[in-house]
């Protein structure tokens, strides 16, 4: 394994940058096209909520706390929405959770 | 044309918002670094595959080649599907630049496009300022680094209630982006329950759990996407949506 270790990262590292650097540098312009627009605008949320949910469930120590985390991350998005505070209110209550159910 | 000044506003936000992405980094890629101690990589190369490669299932994915022993292309192929998401991502992300932005700025922004960076720029008002990325790449690249540099290092100095705690760090973020959105559209609210609900079915329903996790990412995201464009399309300028 050790020969091939820098091929190998520079292959995955090159394929990686060029996934991320083609449409930003090849789309200079703003779309004209409605629908693209709004699939474009529609991207991040479903992205972000596909990647979300179940697998925060599963991301912890037990399902109880990952569902503590979840419903918390929920709650204090919808309240509050700071990143920061709602990411560590999840890991804080997550902590909580996992201490109560041992 | 941005003043000094301007960037180095954008350039401080990005840095404040990218620190509770570097701390959730920094404990993800600890547990990368453990993995990869395991299949005999040592700190150094755990280290320099997260700076060079900057992508969670992405690194997975690649380690998975490296231990199967696995051929380039195969490792071209595995990373370009597992990463394909961030393809949509930078298109998006290419919306939200002023048109004349220039390609050096492009290209260096391009380097930090994961889900969380691209996750708080695509939120930010109005366009996007290179500054802001920047910031937020310089607070959360090293986490990520360091994470797994130390992971390979030393292991377990994480006690597993504090790891397993900041398991949820970044998808608390995630929800903190796509939330906020959700309470002020009950249109984009819908299309957030329907893609939780369907990621779930193709988690759990057994021939859709055969899908891997980076091409159920893609499918469904190109799918509802596509959908709930033609269902509603978004009025007005920057794509952003108006009215219930």
């Amino acid at each position: 394994m050790e020969n091939n270790t820098v091929i190998y990262f520079a292959v995955a590292a090159a394929t990686i940058y060029l996934i991320r650097v083609l449409p930003m540098t090849l789309i200079r312009k703003d779309i004209n096209s409605r629908f693209l627009r709004s699939f474009l605008y529609y991207v991040p949320y479903v992205t972000l909520a596909v990647m979300t949910f179940p697998a925060i469930v599963s991301a912890t120590g037990s399902p109880v706390s990952g569902w503590a985390g979840f419903i918390t991350g929920l709650v204090l998005a919808y309240v509050d929405g700071n990143l920061f505070r709602v990411a560590i209110g999840s890991c804080v209550v997550v902590y909580v959770a996992e201490l109560l159910i041992r | 044309m941005n003043t000094g000044n301007e960037n180095l506003k954008w350039y401080v936000k990005g840095i404040k918002d990218g620190f509770p992405i570097g701390m959730g980094y920094f404990a993800v890629a600890f547990a990368l670094g453990i993995t990869a101690k395991k299949i005999g990589m040592t700190p150094l190369q755990a280290g320099a595959m997260s700076a060079l490669m900057v992508a969670s299932a992405g690194q997975f994915a690649a380690m998975t080649v490296i231990a199967t022993g696995g051929g380039y292309l195969q490792m071209a192929v595995t990373t370009l599907i597992v990463n394909l998401r961030y393809l949509l991502m930078s298109c998006a992300l290419s919306q939200k630049l002023k048109p004349e932005t220039g390609i050096l700025h492009r290209m260096a922004m391009s380097y930090g496009i994961t889900d969380e960076i691209f996750g708080i720029a695509v939120s930010v008002d109005g366009r996007l300022n290179p500054f802001y990325n920047y910031g937020a790449i310089s607070i959360s690249v090293p986490g990520w680094t360091l994470g797994a540099f130390l992971g390979a290092s030393v292991g377990a100095i994480l006690p597993k209630s504090v790891e397993n705690a900041l398991g949820v760090a970044l998808y608390g973020m995630f929800l903190a982006i796509i939330i906020p959105e959700s309470r002020k559209n009950k249109f984009v609210a819908g299309i957030v329950m329907i893609s939780m609900i369907l990621s779930c079915i193709f988690t759990v329903v057994p021939w859709l759990s055969a899908i891997s996790s980076g091409m159920r990412i893609i499918l469904l995201t190109v799918v509802i996407s596509a959908v709930a464009a033609l269902i509603r399309p978004v009025e007005g300028e920057e794509g952003e949506a108006h009215g219930e």
